[in-house]
């Protein structure tokens, strides 16, 4: 592969920016002008002295081959991470020829690099020769047998919140506000339930939700009556789905499944947040297996994960799924290079087996809300108000989500069409779909709508 | 079994059967109302009710997800015009991208620091691409049109590289009407020469925008038929219309527009009448020009009788209706008197050309060079500043400027910075650089900003070393360089990039001389490495886009 080859795109080096005073700081130390001694490797490692406004210039170094996504280090005391020199330097290597040649990384930029490899190494002979941690297996069983008794004691308590509510009427619940809905989400967390307590917390927004909300709040109850139910009654699911159960109602599992190896394209990368935690969602799609993952990672409230994977790049990793039928949610292994630029596109389906799809997806799991599908040949179409994508060659469309028509990426989408059929990865659900990559029609890189 | 439809579940794809529906609307009924009030179908305990209604409810709800059907597709809406102009190199599509995504107002504001002012390197990023005619990526379009929406500036250039699919979009989203608005027609495509009953049907019936481009199309391309044009249909024109299509006149003004605009000059409308004025005095060989020349001439004299010659000014004692006539207006504005407010709008009208006949075959130089009577110095050269720049005449503007270094050209004298900056537009691109290097070389940067505004870019070469000389000296004045900071973002642009070379040694901070302001010294080397790396920055902007 060509040193151009291999190098990532300005949108991709951009995407790693913990906010948009990085990036906009980021993209003015792309250039060659404050940069000195820059140099890359063909190990995936970027250095470069940087000038600020001190009389010493920074150490800015970064590991794009990590395991764990890219790596960086940098003598600033910026607490931003990865801070605006990271940035630049990347920008700079993704951006001009010749501007970050090969050579030999000076010591200070290897000796970081061969401190992180060794660490790497020691954690992963540590974690093979089984993990000590794990403590005496016998308390392990006894508190999760104490955590289950608690969920089921919650989960009984939130059953009879809601027959109480059907018993007086969803209509009352619109005068009773929020604040019955935040305490029993706080039961739910004192029950060690997290998923529950998520699931009642947005119950309390959807009276004022607009019109329909009747029909929203009890498809939601029931689906909370369902979870229930199924967590009460989980000795007489079927495995899969009792582990599916487990995991919606918010008990840690672990990635146990075989680690598949295969060049991951990286679909879709966003976040999402609330006032405690930005959760990041990747999507990933195997060349070879075929296969749709998620990987989640997760930041403290205001930060970005750490975890960026660029779209439009694949990996050549290893992944494990985590445990529950239907669950497309997996850990992130070893990885054997660095993430790479690829011409390779998702292949696609229509319209309507996008849904059909969704609709097949929800037998194993009932509480799926959408599912990710790449449909071929759409075009986005106004439908009054509303956006739809409508197969090019056929009758069908799906509307887009209401949260995806007021997000700027809708506008790219439009774009990017121009009334042409274009290939659209993203969320297909009962809401609709919720586009987060597009693709033309002709040559040319992914385009993120989200 | 009603037919009603269900109600959707949100605004969901669904269509899902209408017995079900039903049967699911009788569940929500149940529980909106509660099940004390309503029993639900199929349920004979009270006690059990709730339960029983959320197992039928869990049980409808995932059956209508699972069931949902895809909706029809709406109606197809018409695809955007092929842009048949080449794709962007992707070294330039990046760095698009990253000028974009330095929107005002995205992070901290305050003190510059060392990083350039990537938004203010979008216009002549536009201009290079435009000049090299790539095609707009279309994903790019949303942030164009955004960026173009808050700057009217740089909309002309923005609107002419986002092409036609920025007009298609511009027609979805309410937000980038004006591209609509610029673009005549709404971006439909204005008739050819080849199509002359499309011209002339757009002419007599289109919106008056439409109409305004169409006129300035066509007299670009053909004037005399452009002129047609617009007699064609003058007398029934609104005067405030009348006033803006004989504007476009003024590109490719020419001897045949005369008997036109003579006829204007009877126009109903001071407006029409002062403009049709001011395009015929601009065609020195006009008859208005003529008149205007006798009447200036006779102002205006050489007096031999006390040694050295002077210019004697007799102004005109009354407008009369022949002056009037020719776009005089008499009634002079509060504060100036009536006969020099006369005086100086024949002198403005009358051809430059006939000055050297009427004061004894002088030259320019040697006519600005004359003493001038009784205060008239001012009023005079004034006059023949506007003619010079009305009429485009370069030799009279390079003796109306003067030498640059000449003292007086640096402080309040005849001519003001601002009609000096309109002089030097008359001038040849080196000849105005080589002039304003040579007023920065004797006057310092403190005025020459808007003398700057009206050179070429990039600077020439020694306009270039001129400000930068400049720069260097102010600083070791040790002065602040905030006081230079509008000459600064000036150079930031508009410097050749291969000055950076010569300016890495500005860069360092140097030791804190004793008049210095304190920290000016690390300020400066700020400011200097900012514009270094802007001038990187613009190298690399060309050379991606110039790349094969």
């Amino acid at each position: 592969m060509t040193q151009q080859g291999v190098r990532w795109t300005a949108d991709q080096v951009l995407a790693l920016a913990p906010d948009t005073a990085s990036r906009k700081a980021g993209s003015k130390l792309g250039a060659a002008g404050p940069w000195s001694e820059a140099g890359s490797s063909e190990e995936g490692t970027v250095w470069g002295l940087c000038r600020g406004s001190g009389s010493k210039p920074y150490r800015t170094v970064i590991d794009i081959a990590d395991s764990t996504g890219p790596a960086y280090k940098c003598s600033c005391p910026s607490r931003k991470f990865p801070c605006k020199h990271a940035l630049g330097l990347l920008l700079l290597w993704a951006g001009e020829d010749g501007a970050v040649p090969r050579g030999q990384a000076p010591d200070w930029a290897d000796e970081w690099i061969e401190g992180r490899r060794k660490r790497a190494d020691d954690k992963r002979a540590e974690g093979a020769a089984g993990s000590p941690s794990a403590g005496d297996p016998e308390a392990a069983r006894r508190r999760s047998e104490r955590r289950a008794e608690w969920i089921t004691a919650g989960a009984s308590e939130l059953e009879q919140r809601l027959t109480d509510l059907l018993r007086g009427g969803l209509a009352s619940a619109e005068q009773r506000g929020y604040g019955l809905w935040e305490e029993t989400a706080a039961r739910m967390v004192d029950a060690q339930a997290p998923g529950l307590a998520a699931r009642v917390r947005e119950l309390g927004a959807i009276p004022s939700s607009g019109p329909g909300w009747p029909v929203r709040l009890l498809e939601e109850c029931a689906l909370l009556h369902l979870l229930d139910q199924g967590w009460l009654r989980r000795a007489a699911l079927p495995d899969g789905l009792a582990a599916t159960v487990r995991s919606r109602i918010g008990l840690p599992g672990s990635a146990e499944g075989p680690p598949v190896r295969d060049r991951w394209l990286v679909l879709a990368q966003y976040d999402t947040a609330d006032s405690r935690l930005t959760t990041r969602r990747i999507w990933l799609y195997g060349a070879d297996s075929g296969r749709t993952a998620l990987l989640l990672s997760y930041g403290a409230a205001g930060r970005a994960p750490e975890l960026t994977l660029p779209v439009g790049l694949t990996l050549d990793a290893e992944l494990s799924a985590y445990p529950g039928a239907g669950q497309l949610r997996v850990a992130l292994g070893e990885q054997f290079a660095a993430p790479a630029p690829t011409e390779f596109r998702p292949p696609g389906v229509d319209v309507a087996r996008a849904v059909a799809q969704y609709g097949e997806a929800l037998r194993d799991d009932p509480w799926l809300e959408s599912r990710p599908a790449t449909l071929a040949r759409v075009i986005p179409t106004p439908d009054g108000d509303d956006w739809q994508l409508a197969d090019a060659d056929g009758e069908f469309a799906l509307p887009l989500t209401p949260a995806a028509r007021s997000r700027s990426g809708l506008w790219r989408l439009v774009a990017l069409s121009g009334g042409a059929p274009v290939t659209v990865f993203g969320e297909c659900g009962h809401r609709g779909f919720s586009p987060l990559t597009a693709w033309p029609e002709g040559p040319g890189e992914a385009v993120t709508l989200c | 079994m009603t037919s009603t439809p269900a109600p959707s579940p949100t605004p969901a794809p669904a269509a899902t059967e209408a017995s079900a529906g039903s049967h699911w609307e009788e569940l929500v009924t149940v529980a909106l109302l509660g099940t004390t009030r309503r029993t639900p179908p199929g349920v004979t305990s009270r006690r059990d009710a709730p339960t029983a209604l959320l197992d039928a409810a869990a049980v409808e709800t995932v059956r209508r997800r699972a069931g949902m059907r895809p909706g029809r597709a709406a109606a197809r809406i018409e695809p955007a015009a092929v842009d048949s102009r080449p794709a962007l190199p992707p070294a330039a599509a990046r760095r698009l991208t990253m000028l974009l995504a330095d929107r005002p107002g995205a992070g901290s504001g305050g003190r510059r620091g060392t990083a350039p002012d990537l938004m203010e390197l979008l216009p002549q990023w536009l201009a290079t691409a435009n000049r090299r005619g790539f095609a707009a990526p279309p994903q790019a379009l949303p942030a164009l049109l955004d960026a173009a929406r808050g700057r009217t500036d740089i909309r002309p250039a923005v609107l002419a590289f986002a092409g036609p699919r920025a007009l298609w979009l511009a027609r979805l989203n309410a937000d980038w009407r004006f591209a609509l608005r610029a673009a005549p027609g709404g971006g439909a495509v204005l008739p050819g020469p080849e199509e002359p009953e499309r011209v002339r049907a757009l002419w007599e019936e289109g919106l008056f925008a439409e109409r305004v481009a169409l006129l300035a199309a066509v007299r670009a391309r053909d004037a005399e038929a452009a002129r047609d044009l617009l007699a064609g249909t003058w007398a029934s024109e609104r005067a405030e219309d009348r006033l803006m299509f004989l504007d476009s006149l003024r590109t490719g003004l020419r001897a045949a527009d005369e008997p036109f605009l003579e006829r204007a000059l009877a126009d109903r409308s001071r407006n029409v009448r002062a403009t049709a004025a001011e395009l015929l005095s601009a065609l020195p060989g006009s008859a208005l020009a003529g008149r205007m020349a006798e009447r200036a001439g006779s102002c205006v004299a050489v007096d031999h009788t006390h040694g050295t010659p002077t210019i004697a000014v007799e102004a005109p004692h009354e407008c009369d209706p022949g002056m009037e006539r020719d776009g005089v207006v008499a009634k002079a504005p509060a504060g100036r008197g009536e006969r020099s407010w006369w005086l100086g709008q024949l002198v403005e009208a009358a051809p430059l050309g006939t000055w050297s006949r009427r004061l004894g075959g002088r030259t320019p130089e040697e006519i600005v060079a004359l003493p001038v009577a009784d205060d008239w110095q001012d009023e005079l050269h004034a006059a023949w500043c506007r003619a010079a720049v009305r009429q485009r005449d370069p030799s009279w503007s390079r003796a109306l400027l003067g030498t640059p270094a000449a003292p007086e050209a640096g402080g309040p004298g005849a001519v003001s910075l601002a009609e000096r900056a309109k002089l030097l537009g008359t001038l040849g691109a080196e000849e105005r650089a080589e002039w304003v290097a040579g007023f920065i070389a004797v006057h310092g940067l403190s005025e020459a900003f808007q003398l700057l505004g009206v050179c070429a870019v990039p600077w020439a070469g020694p306009l270039g070393r001129a400000v930068v000389d400049a720069l260097n000296i102010a600083r070791d004045a040790g002065s602040y360089p905030w006081s230079f900071s509008g000459v600064m973002g000036l150079a930031e642009r508009c410097l050749d990039p291969a000055e950076a070379v010569r300016l890495e040694a500005l860069t360092a901070v140097p030791d804190e001389s004793e008049n210095a302001a304190p920290g000016a010294g690390g300020y400066w080397a700020e400011s200097f490495q900012r514009l270094v790396t802007t001038l990187r920055l613009r190298a690399a902007i060309q050379n991606e886009l110039t790349q094969p």
